[in-house]
């Protein structure tokens, strides 16, 4: 215990030391959230979303001209209360149910939903029941929020961790301590919770920040979204010390990283959401931790779910760590 | 006196090179160990199989009598040649770091006596000269209280003075009856610090001796230089041991008074003669035929 309270003390100092980097560290997602905020201030969408439950080949067979009609996007929904919520917090405009009694839902503070409305009786007359639900917006910040503080993570985490770990071992640090009894897990796991430390205070010095401005839509649990975060971020700091594990070359970590976090950065639902897209990119994107990151992480600010709720993206996030954890520790080398 | 640690037909091999081949030494406690010889000749590989940092393809490396296990990282010091540590810590933050990962250590205000750390106890290890970060490396290998302490070309890229006050550390570390294994590339040190020397070349060690019996082996007492113009002519006939050395030309004698009266008798202009010592740098060429590491 006192080896690894040694290193981890040390490393912190290293890191809160850096005043640079620190600032930077604070500065970058706080800058990237206010700029996103301002830029997306004004009208969310350029096109309207339609949420559809009953399959699209029935939707074109009970609604051929509103399909046909521009600037409308159909996305497919297989449960009807996950499709209804989404109407209720504006991430949807209309929510059409072509099985059963055809049906559609808008909110009624919508202004989008509104004006849908009103394309729905031009060109399909009076045939949809309407069903109204109310519920507060949830603004493009409110949205991209998780997306933004979980990429901030992902690039501390995976680059934070993976380089100085290179960095060391190229230097010679690691052989240094290679000579003393200090044992490969206690420093492995030494890096791992200096840097779980400092991201989770990064993290949520920039959330309370931005919040005092933006006032944040937050509707679920804050100890859930912590236990989410905390063990996305350890999810991917192990990602970073597995890299880091083999490689003396910084210039190969940094080819290796890229490959990993540029597919994450896209896929992982960070700045667009994936739904409407091929189901193949839906399922490659649950390979990503920070795929389950997000979604657990907006739908506790966004929904309000609980723990319950976001138990499968918390199991995969643990099994995870617990595995690149494990494979970084069994195929360490100090030189 | 039983050694403190000894190898026995040590073997290294690299893909395509055989960086040792088969050294035994036995390095008994309480002594400086020198190891010398040219680059690439495997003395880096020796010492850091001996350091217990590399494994050995064959051969044995026994701790006092014993094979190396994980107590002996408790109980040995090293100092790396090239070593980087911790950044934007200070030299007392560095060495309580070190001091956390032993069981048994020195008490830090001895080693910052013992090292002459004190005045630079609070600054950023980054910011430490050559000299003052040397003496940091040696507290931190000395900081578990090592009976056997490793040092790896520590005074390279020292100013002369700096390197004078290193060895007087050594020194001192060496009367507290600590067993040193030491490779450095300058002959005058390893001739200043060593009770022993053993000079490696192609993997093998090609000899082996206290310093003295080592010159005296290899060489007469002394080295006379005369300027070759001055002698060329007459030394072939007067059977002494020459050797060339640019400009002039160096006879190695014993019997010095003898010699000299010798080359006066044979008309031999001794106005710019020259006597110095053979050194272990004349040693050193002699045994690897190269120039000195």
């Amino acid at each position: 215990m006192k080896k690894f309270l040694a290193v981890l003390h040390a490393r912190n100092m290293e890191f809160l030391r850096d005043r640079s980097a620190l600032v930077w560290n604070l500065a970058m997602p706080f800058l990237l959230v206010m700029g996103l905020a301002f830029t997306f201030s004004g009208s969310n969408k350029e096109i309207y979303k339609i949420g559809v439950v009953g399959g699209l080949e029935a939707m074109s067979r009970s609604a051929t001209v509103l399909q046909a009609t521009q600037h409308l996007k159909f996305i497919e929904y297989a449960e009807l209360q996950v499709a209804i919520d989404k109407v209720k917090h504006h991430q949807l405009d209309m929510l059409i149910v072509v099985s059963g009694t055809p049906k559609y839902w808008i909110n009624s503070s919508s202004p989008n939903g509104y004006m849908l409305e009103r394309i729905v009786w031009g060109t399909e007359g009076q045939k949809f029941q309407r069903q109204a639900v109310e519920g507060k917006e949830i603004r493009y910040v409110d949205w991209f929020l998780p997306g933004i503080l979980g990429m901030n993570m992902m690039f501390s985490c995976l680059f934070g961790v993976g380089f100085v770990i290179v960095r060391y071992r190229k230097n010679g640090f690691l052989k240094r301590l290679k000579a003393t009894p200090l044992g490969a897990f206690h420093f492995l796991f030494a890096q791992l919770i200096s840097r779980l430390l400092l991201i989770m205070l990064i993290t949520i010095v920039v959330y309370s920040g931005c919040n005092l401005l933006i006032d944040f839509n937050m509707q679920g649990s804050y100890w859930v979204l912590l236990l989410v975060t905390t063990l996305g971020a350890m999810c991917l700091i192990s990602i970073g010390l597995l890299i880091a594990a083999r490689t003396a070359s910084e210039e190969f970590a940094g080819g290796i990283l890229n490959t990993l976090t540029w597919p994450m950065m896209l896929l992982s639902g960070a700045w667009f959401s994936l739904e409407g897209t091929h189901a193949w990119v839906q399922q490659l994107a649950q390979v990503f931790p920070l795929t389950h990151m997000i979604a657990a992480t907006r739908a506790i600010m966004s929904e309000g779910a609980t723990l319950s709720q976001v138990m499968p993206h918390v199991w995969v996030l643990a099994l995870m760590s617990v595995v690149f954890l494990a494979l970084g520790a069994l195929v360490f080398k100090w030189e | 006196m039983s050694p403190i640690i000894s190898v026995h037909n040590l073997v290294k091999h690299y893909p395509g090179v055989v960086a040792v081949d088969g050294i035994s030494l036995s390095i008994p406690q309480g002594i400086c160990f020198g190891l010398l010889g040219p680059n690439g000749a495997g003395k880096t590989t020796t010492i850091e199989i001996l350091e217990g940092i590399q494994l050995p393809t064959g051969g044995t490396v026994l701790y006092k009598g014993e094979v190396l296990d994980a107590r002996y990282r408790e109980e040995v010091g090293i100092q790396f040649q090239h070593t980087a540590l911790q950044e934007f810590l200070t030299v007392r933050e560095t060495m309580e770091l070190f001091e956390s990962l032993y069981h048994h250590t020195l008490p830090i205000p001895e080693l910052i006596e013992l090292c002459s750390l004190g005045d630079i106890l609070n600054r950023d290890t980054r910011k430490l000269s050559g000299g003052q970060r040397q003496r940091l490396l040696l507290a931190l290998a000395l900081i578990n209280d090592p009976e056997l302490i490793f040092l790896d070309e520590p005074t390279t890229g020292l100013d002369p003075q700096a390197r004078r006050n290193f060895w007087d550390l050594v020194k001192l570390v060496k009367s507290r009856n600590k067993t040193i294994v030491l490779t450095t590339h300058y002959m005058e040190e390893a001739y200043a610090l060593c009770d022993e020397i053993a000079i490696m070349d192609k993997g093998r060690i090609v000899s082996q001796g206290t310093p003295a019996q080592l010159l005296s082996q290899h060489f007469g007492d002394v080295v006379l230089q005369i300027p070759r113009i001055d002698s060329v002519s007459k030394l072939p006939e007067l059977g002494l041991s020459v050797v060339d050395a640019g400009d002039m030309v160096e006879i190695s004698t014993s019997r010095l008074h003898h010699t000299l009266q010798q080359l006066i008798e044979n008309g031999v202009n001794l106005d710019r003669l020259r006597i110095r010592a053979w050194t272990l740098e004349d040693l050193f060429i002699n045994v690897t035929g190269k120039q000195k590491p």
